[in-house]
This record gives structure tokens, sequence and C-alpha cells, in this order.
């Protein structure tokens, strides 16, 4: 079996959330999907609500703290990506965002990320197409064509058949097979030297 | 081993009283400090290069040469000088001049400036910034080594048969250091003229630092200038001391608070953890520096950021006093003992020349 990172970032900031509900559904509906395929997901849950200090002490100094560090490490590293965030003032969160804006520019570039959200009412289902993909567009990562938005009503419908599950596993299947076709990830160290001196006069 | 201050010349108001000093009384008492940092027993004095508010210092090289005139012993260097927004003729002038009025007690530190607004002003490109120093400073170089240069550029109008003046003193260009944070083409420039190496170290985590360091190291063996270890290195270094370490967290912690840096951001507590900032008492200070070494190695410059953040003139003073009293005597001494005899010390004119006239007295 090959293996491959998976990295799940969830923006809930309520215990229990449903933005980590959606979250650990769709990491388990990846794993399996991957499975099927001969791939072995190693997933890890980054919650931005335990790092939403290093997030602002970045923006401020310039330099993420250890902790954030190695989130930002493992986002970078990953083989894909799921992303969650609940729908705040019509948009992603705040920190959902913040977690984005101090993450390298290069860090997503080609990766494949699932896109998702949560939110009281379906009237919010659109923030996937006006707000999460645009900003990964930007990204240049590899958008999976399934978003997944789930609303509160979601949650009480029939969990394990209803509309949601069916989404859910349609766009595992999507993420498993992007990660599937693709070499692992190899992350470049940005203090390596790659131009040496005769090449930056040259260069000029 | 030469240990001194930098400055970055903020005028920053005082968090604790609300008073803002004028420009003309920041400006002067960044002459007392230079000034008491000699008598105090330390060895530089650095001044930064900003052109926009709240900093004063436009023009570093008018400081230090009023600072030269009062002084005696006092090395004096930039940190930094813009070699991306300067014409690199002017800096060629600037500091040879600067060399003559000081008796040579001068060396530069070469900065590419990080204020994307400050590059236009100059008719500069933020996004040609490492471009920039190359280019400026492979002409630079020239100027102070040829009496008569022919030159064409990308980035400034060709020169023919022109002639840099003053030229420097003794024949000898002032030692060069390249400051960069996280650029290792800086490094890689610096290793390639076999000029110094400055990790302005403080606001980031000593990894960087490390990292940067390392890759000067290796690339100035490469160029054969010496062994690794024997390259110029120079760190940047913050600390705010008393007698008892409580007392500086107490009295040090509201000016950390609303820094421009960092203020607002991460704790004191945080940030001393994160980075060579150092908040105790002058042993906790000695045991910090003394763990640079672990991770650069044998080193030849440290210089301290002892006067931002609206911190009174009578406080950075007795910081001096603080650092060349209790400090610096004790680095010195253990620096020293932990050092090989083949790692040399930070070149001076004074070195310069004795062995310029070593080698010409060889050849002859």
């Amino acid at each position: 079996m090959k293996q491959r990172k998976l990295v799940v970032i969830s923006a809930g900031l309520s215990q229990p959330s449903s933005t980590r509900l959606l979250a650990d559904q769709l990491s388990a509906a990846a794993g399996r999907a991957a499975a099927q395929l001969g791939v072995t997901l190693d997933a890890q849950v980054i919650e931005l609500r335990d790092l939403a200090h290093e997030i602002t002490d970045h923006m401020l100094t310039g330099f993420p703290p250890a902790s954030l560090k190695q989130a930002q490490e493992a986002v970078t590293a990953a083989d894909g990506l799921i992303v969650v965030t609940p729908v705040f003032s019509a948009g992603y969160s705040g920190l959902f965002k913040s977690f984005f804006d101090v993450l390298d520019n290069d860090a997503l570039v080609d990766k494949p990320v699932l896109l998702a959200a949560t939110a009281g009412t379906a009237r919010h289902s659109l923030v996937l197409e006006h707000a999460l993909r645009p900003l990964f567009s930007y990204l240049r990562a590899a958008i999976i064509p399934t978003g997944v938005f789930a609303a509160s009503d979601d949650w009480g419908a029939n969990s394990v058949e209803g509309p949601l599950r069916g989404r859910i596993d349609r766009a595992a299947a999507e993420l498993a097979r992007e990660i599937d076709r693709r070499e692992p990830v190899t992350v470049t160290d940005p203090f390596a030297l790659t131009a040496s001196f005769e090449d930056l006069m040259k260069n000029l | 081993m030469q240990f001194g201050i930098f400055s970055v010349s903020d005028i920053t108001t005082d968090p604790t009283t609300g008073r803002t000093p004028t420009e003309a009384e920041r400006i002067k008492n960044i002459v007392t400090i230079a000034k008491h940092a000699e008598e105090a027993g330390l060895d530089v004095f650095a001044l930064g290069e900003h052109h926009n508010e709240p900093f004063f210092s436009s023009s570093p090289t008018t400081t230090l040469a009023y600072i030269a005139a009062q002084t005696s012993t006092l090395q004096l260097s930039t940190a930094t000088t813009l070699i991306t927004t300067n014409d690199p003729v002017k800096i060629a002038e600037d500091f040879a001049m600067l060399q003559h009025l000081a008796d040579g007690r001068v060396d530069l530190m070469l900065g590419r400036g990080n204020t994307g607004p400050v590059y236009p002003w100059f008719g500069k490109d933020i996004r040609a910034g490492i471009p920039l120093a190359i280019e400026n400073y492979s002409l630079l170089h020239k100027l102070w080594r040829e009496h008569v240069v022919d030159w064409q550029g990308k980035f400034r109008t060709p020169l023919q048969s022109f002639t840099s003046t003053p030229r420097p003193l003794d024949e000898i260009p002032p030692f060069v250091w390249h400051g960069s944070i996280r650029s290792p083409e800086i490094a890689e420039q610096a290793a390639y003229y076999g000029d110094g190496f400055f990790a302005n170290h403080i606001f980031w985590p000593a990894s960087h630092t490390q990292r940067m360091v390392q890759l000067y190291r290796q690339r100035f063996e490469h160029y054969g200038h010496g062994s690794a270890d024997q390259a110029i290195v120079g760190l940047g270094g913050q600390v705010f001391m008393r007698k008892n370490s409580q007392d500086a967290v107490n009295e040090f912690r509201p000016y950390f608070d609303n820094a421009p840096v960092y203020g607002h951001g991460p704790s004191l507590e945080d940030f001393t953890r994160e980075t060579p900032l150092t908040v105790g008492s002058p042993q906790q200070v000695i045991d910090r520096t003394l763990g640079f070494r672990d991770y650069v190695g044998d080193y030849q410059r440290q210089l301290f950021l002892m006067d931002h953040a609206g911190l009174p003139l009578k406080t950075v003073l007795e910081q001096l006093d603080l650092l060349g009293a209790e400090v610096v005597p004790v680095l010195r001494k253990e620096f020293a003992a932990l050092k090989p005899a083949h790692v040399p010390d930070a070149p001076t004119h004074r070195s310069l020349l004795a062995s310029k006239n070593i080698k010409e007295e060889v050849q002859a």
C-alpha cells in the first residue's frame, strides 16, 4: 500500500462542533476511498482554535511560534487537504482566513484540497463557491470539484444514507483519486541556496 | 571579539509616560548614547538608515561623522546601509569620506530594506531587491578598489573613466558586513566576496540564524577565503537588565507590550522563548549570549539593541553601564577562552593596514 499524508483543518469554535463533525466524516470517508485505491492515508487534524493566538502572533511578528510552525509544516508536507470552516457573516470565519493569510504563498500549489463548510441554514450553501473556491484558486491549489456544505438540517436527516452522506462520499472519492495519482509531496527548504553567485550575476 | 550596540533610530512614545521625544531631542540623544557606549567600554556603535517616520536616521554618515569627532576608539558602523535604494557611487564617496574623518574607525553593514514604499521614492522597485543588492554591491566593490572605473549595468547610468573621491583611507576599503534575515542569496554574496555576514537574529527564531550562518560559512570556504570557522560572523541581540531579574521584567514589560515591531502580539515570555530577547539579570544575559556560540560557532561581533520602543535616555545609559561593567568583560573573557587561535577577529582598518604593509614588504 502507498502511504500518503492527509491534513484536515477545522475552524470550528464550539465543543462539540458540527464543523469538526463534518471534518471527521470527510476524513474517514477519504480514508476508506483511498484504501480502495491501495493508498493508506495518514490523517492529522488541526483545530485552528488551538492556534488562534499563535496565528495572530505570526501576523504581528512575521514568524510563527513553534506550535503554529508545526501545523504549517504539516500542511505544506501534506499530499491532500480537507478544509472546513463555519460560515460567519456570509463568508469563511476570520480565523480560517487568517491561517491561510500567514501560510507561505506557495504552500498549496497543486495540492488537492477538498472544500467544506457548515452553517445554520442552507441559504449559505454557495459560500463554497463565492468565498472558499476563489481563495484556494488564488493559492493555486488543485480544488476537488465536489465541495461539501452541511446545514443544521443535514445533521437531523438520515445521516447514514441521506444526501449529505452521498456528497461526503463523492467528494472523498474525488480527493482520494487526486492524491493517488500524484507523486508524494516533497518540501523545498527555504534556506537552501538555489542560485550560486555566478548565477545571480548572470541573471541580472 | 567586538561588542557594541545598534540603533534603529525610532522615535517612539514612552508608553509609561505618554511622552514622545522631539526629533531634535532623539537625535542629540543618539549622540549621547554613542559617546556613552565608548565610555562604558563598548567597541562598536551602528546606526540604521530609514526614510520614513517614525525614524530619524536618513543620513547615517552625517551622524557618524559627528560622533567620530567626539570619540576616540569607538568603531562606527551602520545597521543597515541600503544597498538597494542608495546609489553605490554615493555610498562609495560617503563612507570613504567618513573613513578619513574618523581615522579609519569605520565599517558598514549592507541591507536591502524591507519597507516597500521606500523603493519608488528612490526610483527603484522592491521586486528587484536581490538583483539590486547584487549589482549595486559589485559596483561599490569596484569603486573602492579601482582608481578609474568603466562600468555598465542594468540599474543605473553607465560610468566612463569615473574615479570616486576621496579614495578609501590608505587605499583600504571599509570592511563590509552583509545583513540578512532569510535570503540565502545574501549569505552567498557575503561568502563570494569574503566579506562579513551579520544576522539580525533578534525578532526571529534562532533556527533562521543558524541556517543562514551555516550556509554563509560553507560558501565562504567554497570560495577559498579560509575554512568555514574562519568566516566573519556578527549577531544582533536584544536585552534589558536590572540587578534583580524580576525588576527587569516589570520595568521592560510596558515597553515590550507596546513596541512597534512585536507589541500587542506575543507575551514577553513567549517572545523571550522564541527569539534571543533576554530580560533579566546581567548573569542571565551573559548565559544566553554565550549560548549563541552553540549554534553559530565562534563569531566576531555582537551588537545589542538597547534604545528602542520609547525607553528614556536615562534608562538606556543605565543599560549601557550594566552592559559595559558587568556583561561585556565576562563575555570577552569567556568567548576568548573558547575561541581557537586560527579563528580571526573582525577586520578593522588598523588590522587591514597591518596586513597590507606585511604583504607589501614581502613583495618588496
